[in-house]
C-alpha cells in the first residue's frame, strides 16, 4: 500500500485534502456550494477542448475553470446566484458537447476526469497541483478577513470600502484554482465532496471559526486517506468511499450537534 | 415564387427531417421534456432550488447505473434514486435559504461516490466505457419509439402534481411565513414540489441527459421571470421558450450533419444551450429596454 | 440604565451655529432609477448627541444613510465627516445594518464578528494577540454582553445580535454611529434597552448616534434632535421643534395633527373624512 506509484497517491491526496479543506471552509460559510459544483464540473469541458486542440489538460482546466468563474461572477450580478451558476454550467458543458463530438480519441479519459483517477497520479501531476494549491490556500489566508465580513455582513463590509462584487469574484476564483489543483488528481465530482461535506461536518462541532476550518481540513485529509486506503483493499472506486466517508462525517456532526444542544434553550426576544 | 419558397425551408430543414422516425421521437420526446421542464422549472427558480434541481440530475445517474447492472429499465432506477435525494435533501433542511445550497450539496456529494461505484461496477461487467459520456450527454437521436408512451405518463403525473399543488406553491414561494399563516402546510408542498422536480429531471435526463435536463429547467423560465412577473404568463413564455429552443436545436443538429469540420453531426445539446442562453440574454435586454 | 435626558440639554437648543460638527449633510439630492429619493436635505450632529431620523417605510431613511456611508452618489449636494468630505473607508463612521440573515450553524462566535470590526477590512487571518483580545472584551462589556462572548452568533436572539452588531461598530472607536431601524425586531423591553444603551454610549464616548425608525416613541425622552422624513424632504431641529402640527404639515405637504396621548407622540392625518392613520409615525 506504501510502494512505488502509491506515494503518489498518497502525495497528491494531501494536497488535495488540505486544499479543500481550507478552500470547502468558506465554500460552505458563503453558501457557495453551486458554485463549487459548477466551475470544476464545467472545467471537465476544458480538457475536453485541451485534447481537441492538442494541448495539455490542465491548461484546458485551469482555462474553463477561470471563464466559469468570471462568467458566474458576470452572471450574478443581474440574476440570482443559483441561476447564474446553473447557467454557467450548462454553458461550459454544452460546449464540452460539442468538444467531445468533434475528437474520436476522448472517451476513455472522461470516467477518469469525472471521478478521478488518484492511485495512478503520474509525478509529473504532482508539482503543478502542490503550486496551485498552495496559490489558492495562501489566497484564502490572505483575503480571510475582508471574505468573512462580506459573507456575515455585507453592508457593514460595503461601508468599509470592501466590495461584495470584487470579494465574490475574488472567491469564485479561488474555487477556479482549486478546480485546476484537485481536478487532474480526483476528478470533478470528488472535488466537489472534499469542498462541502467536510467542512459542513466541522462547523456542527466548533463554533471557532480558526478550529472549523482546522477541523475541516482534518475531516478532508482523513476522509480522502481513508477512502484511498479502504478503495485499496477492496478494489472498488476511491469516489465511492470519498462520497460515502463525507456523508458520514456530516451525519456524525449532526448527531454530535443535536446532543450537545439538548435540551433546546429558550430564547427571549 | 414558390421555388424560391422552396428553396428556403429546402435550405433550412435539411434533407429528409420531416420524413426521418428518430427526428420524430426526437421532436415529440424533446416537446414533451420542454414542457414538463417549463413549468416545473419556474417554480423551482422562484425557490431559488436550481442548485437541486441540476444535483437531480448527476445524483440520479447512480440510479441509472444501479439500473443497467440489474437489468431494469434506466427510467425506474433515475426515478427511484432522484425521489429518494429529494426525501433526504428535505430532511436536511432544503427549506431554510441558508442551508438550501448545503443540503443539496451534501446528498449530491454522496449520490456521485454511488454513482462512481455503480458506473464502475458496470464498466468491469462489461465494455461500457460510454456510460458516463451517455448519460451526461445524452443522444435525442437514438431514442427507441417505444419510450414515448413512457415518457408521456412520467411527465403527465409530473404536471398533475403542479397543477393539484398550483395556488399554495405560489404563495409558499412568494413568502413561506404567509403561506403558513394561511394554513398551506409548507413543507408538505415544498416535499410536493421536490417530487415533481425529481420526476421531471429523471425523465429529462435519460432522454436528452443531464446538461439539457438542467438547460432546459432553469434557463426558460428563468429567461420568463425576466419578462413577466406573473406566474401563469411566466409558465407559457417558459414553456415556449423550451419549445423553441428544443426544437430548434434538434433542427440544427439534423442540418450540421453537412456542417465542416467532421461531418457526422454537431451535438443537438450545443444548440439547445446556445438558443437558451440567447434566449435568457434577449429577454434581459427587452426589460432593460421596457425600464 | 443611563437615566433619561430630556430634548435639548446637550445640543444648545439646536442653533446649529458654533458647534463641533461630527457629521454636515447639506442640500443633499439621491436620484434611484430615475426617481428622486432625497430631495435637498439638510442636517447636521454633534459628538455626544442622539439624533432619530423618523419616517415611514419608504420614505427614504435607508437611501440617506447610504449617503451618509458612501454608498450611493448623490446627484447634488455634501456629506461631511468632521468637516471634510467623506471618503470609503472611513474609520469615523461605524454602521450597524438592520439586520443579519445569518446560518443558524455558521462558525463564528460574538468575539470573532466584533473583531471583524476591529481590522475586518485588512488582508490576512487575524492573529491572537493580549491586546485585540483586551480591545475586544471591552467592546462586549460596553454593550453588556460580555457574557455572550463565546456564543455562536446565529443562534443568538435579534436583541442579542443588535448589541453585538453595536459592539462590532463601536470598537473601532468611531466619532458617528449609524444604526438602520434597530429597534425593528426587538420585543418593547428590549427596545427600552437598546435605545439606553445608545444614550449612554453617546454620553460617555462622545459619539455622534443616528438612529433611524418608523416609530418616534421608544426614543422619545433620549433624542437630543429629530430628522423627520417624508417623501424624500426632511427637516430638523430638537423634538419639540419639529414634532409639532405646523412643521410636520409644512413638511408632508398636507394638514397632519400631532397628538399627545398618555406620553406618546401620533401623528394623525388631519383630513376630516380620512381613517386616521395612528402610528408615531407618518
Amino acid at each position: 500500500m506504501f510502494s512505488g506509484f502509491m506515494l503518489n497517491a498518497w502525495a497528491a491526496a494531501t494536497i488535495v485534502g488540505v486544499v479543500a479543506g481550507v478552500v470547502g471552509f468558506f465554500t460552505v460559510l458563503r453558501g457557495s456550494a453551486f458554485a463549487a459544483h459548477a466551475i470544476p464540473n464545467g472545467a471537465f469541458a476544458g480538457a475536453a477542448g485541451a485534447a481537441l486542440i492538442g494541448a495539455n489538460a490542465i491548461a484546458g482546466l485551469g482555462t474553463f475553470s477561470i471563464l466559469g468563474a468570471l462568467g458566474i461572477g458576470a452572471l450574478g450580478r443581474r440574476a440570482r446566484n443559483d441561476v447564474a451558476s446553473a447557467l454557467a454550467i450548462v454553458m461550459m458543458l454544452g460546449l464540452g458537447a460539442l468538444f467531445l463530438s468533434m475528437t474520436t480519441e476522448y472517451a476513455p479519459e472522461t470516467y477518469s476526469l469525472l471521478f478521478g483517477e488518484v492511485l495512478g497520479v503520474a509525478s509529473s501531476e504532482l508539482l503543478p497541483s502542490a503550486v496551485i494549491g498552495i496559490v489558492a490556500v495562501a489566497a484564502v489566508l490572505a483575503l480571510y478577513r475582508p471574505l468573512m465580513l462580506s459573507s456575515v455582513a455585507p453592508d457593514v463590509a460595503a461601508a468599509r470600502g470592501i466590495s461584495t462584487q470584487r470579494m465574490e469574484v475574488c472567491f469564485l476564483l479561488v474555487i477556479g484554482l482549486t478546480t485546476s489543483a484537485a481536478v487532474p488528481v480526483v476528478g470533478t465530482l470528488l472535488t466537489f465532496s472534499l469542498l462541502i461535506s467536510p467542512a459542513a461536518a466541522a462547523r456542527s462541532f466548533t463554533s471557532h471559526p480558526g478550529v472549523a476550518m482546522g477541523l475541516a481540513v482534518l475531516i478532508s485529509l482523513s476522509t480522502v486517506w481513508g477512502a484511498i486506503a479502504v478503495s485499496f483493499v477492496s478494489n472498488l472506486p476511491v469516489g465511492f468511499f470519498v462520497g460515502s466517508f463525507g456523508a458520514l462525517s456530516y451525519a456524525a456532526g449532526r448527531a454530535w450537534h443535536s446532543c450537545m444542544h439538548r435540551p433546546p434553550r429558550v430564547r427571549l426576544g | 415564387m414558390s421555388a424560391i419558397v422552396t428553396s428556403f425551408t429546402g435550405g433550412v430543414f435539411g434533407p429528409g427531417f420531416f420524413s426521418s422516425p428518430p427526428v420524430h421521437v426526437a421532436l415529440v420526446v424533446g416537446g414533451v421534456v420542454a414542457v414538463v421542464s417549463g413549468v416545473v422549472g419556474t417554480f423551482t427558480v422562484m425557490r431559488g432550488q436550481s442548485f437541486a434541481g441540476h444535483a437531480l440530475s448527476d445524483i440520479g445517474t447512480a440510479g441509472g447505473a444501479a439500473a443497467f447492472l440489474l437489468g431494469i429499465s434506466p427510467l425506474f432506477g433515475f426515478t427511484a434514486m432522484n425521489v429518494a435525494a429529494a426525501g433526504v435533501m428535505e430532511t436536511i433542511g432544503i427549506r431554510r435559504p441558508r442551508g438550501r445550497d448545503l443540503a443539496t450539496g451534501i446528498v449530491l456529494g454522496a449520490g456521485l461516490g454511488l454513482a462512481a461505484a455503480f458506473l464502475f461496477l458496470g464498466t468491469t461487467e462489461t465494455s461500457t466505457t460510454g456510460a458516463a459520456v451517455n448519460v451526461l450527454f445524452g443522444s435525442v437521436f437514438t431514442l427507441p419509439t417505444s419510450i414515448v408512451p413512457v415518457i408521456g405518463i412520467f411527465g403527465a403525473v409530473a404536471l398533475a402534481l403542479i397543477a393539484v399543488l398550483y395556488r399554495p406553491l405560489v404563495l409558499s414561494s412568494l413568502s413561506s411565513d404567509l403561506a403558513s399563516a394561511r394554513g398551506v402546510p409548507v413543507r408538505l408542498v415544498g416535499l410536493g414540489h421536490l417530487l415533481a422536480l425529481a420526476l421531471a429531471v429523471s425523465l429529462s435526463a435519460v432522454t436528452i441527459g443531464a446538461i439539457l435536463s438542467t438547460a432546459l429547467l432553469i434557463g426558460p423560465p428563468a429567461a420568463a421571470l425576466r419578462l413577466t412577473k406573473r406566474t401563469g404568463w411566466a409558465i407559457v413564455v417558459s414553456c415556449a421558450i423550451g419549445l423553441v429552443a428544443t426544437w430548434g436545436g434538434v433542427l440544427a443538429s439534423y442540418d450540421s450533419y453537412y456542417w465542416p469540420p467532421t461531418h457526422h453531426g454537431w451535438p443537438v445539446s450545443f444548440f439547445v444551450v446556445t438558443l437558451v442562453l440567447a434566449f435568457y440574454v434577449l429577454a434581459g435586454a427587452i426589460t432593460k429596454a421596457r425600464a | 440604565m443611563a437615566v433619561p435626558r430630556a430634548g435639548s440639554t446637550l445640543s444648545q437648543a439646536g442653533t446649529d451655529a458654533g458647534r463641533a460638527e461630527v457629521l454636515t449633510v447639506r442640500g443633499l439630492s439621491v436620484s434611484l432609477g430615475g426617481r428622486e429619493v432625497l430631495h435637498q436635505v439638510s442636517f447636521s450632529m454633534a459628538p455626544g448627541e442622539v439624533t432619530g431620523l423618523i419616517g415611514s417605510n419608504g420614505a427614504g431613511k435607508t437611501t440617506l444613510l447610504r449617503a451618509i456611508l458612501g454608498l450611493v452618489t448623490p446627484t447634488s449636494g455634501e456629506v461631511l465627516i468632521a468637516g471634510r468630505p467623506r471618503s470609503r473607508r472611513n474609520p469615523l463612521v461605524g454602521y450597524v445594518p438592520q439586520r443579519l440573515t445569518l446560518d443558524p450553524d455558521i462558525p463564528l462566535r460574538a468575539r470573532d464578528l466584533v473583531g471583524l470590526g476591529l481590522d475586518g477590512h485588512r488582508f490576512g487571518a487575524p492573529w491572537p494577540s493580549a491586546a485585540r483580545r483586551a480591545s475586544i472584551d471591552q467592546a462586549l462589556a460596553g454593550v453588556d454582553a460580555t457574557h455572550l462572548a463565546g456564543a455562536r452568533v446565529g443562534k443568538l436572539s435579534g436583541g442579542e445580535q443588535q448589541r453585538i452588531m453595536i459592539a462590532q461598530a463601536l470598537i473601532s472607536r468611531p466619532r458617528l454611529l449609524l444604526l438602520d431601524e434597530p429597534l425593528a425586531n426587538l420585543d418593547i423591553r428590549n427596545e427600552g434597552e437598546v435605545v439606553a444603551l445608545l444614550a449612554r454610549i453617546a454620553a460617555t464616548e462622545h459619539v455622534a448616534v443616528l438612529i433611524s425608525a418608523h416609530d418616534m416613541n421608544p426614543l422619545l425622552g433620549f433624542m437630543d434632535r429629530v430628522v423627520y422624513i417624508a417623501a424624500g424632504r426632511a427637516t430638523s431641529g430638537t423634538a419639540e421643534e419639529v414634532v409639532q402640527t405646523e412643521t410636520l404639515s409644512a413638511l408632508y405637504g398636507h394638514r397632519v395633527d400631532v397628538v399627545h396621548v398618555n406620553g406618546r407622540v401620533l401623528v394623525v392625518a388631519g383630513r376630516e373624512d380620512s381613517h386616521a392613520h395612528c402610528d408615531g409615525g407618518p
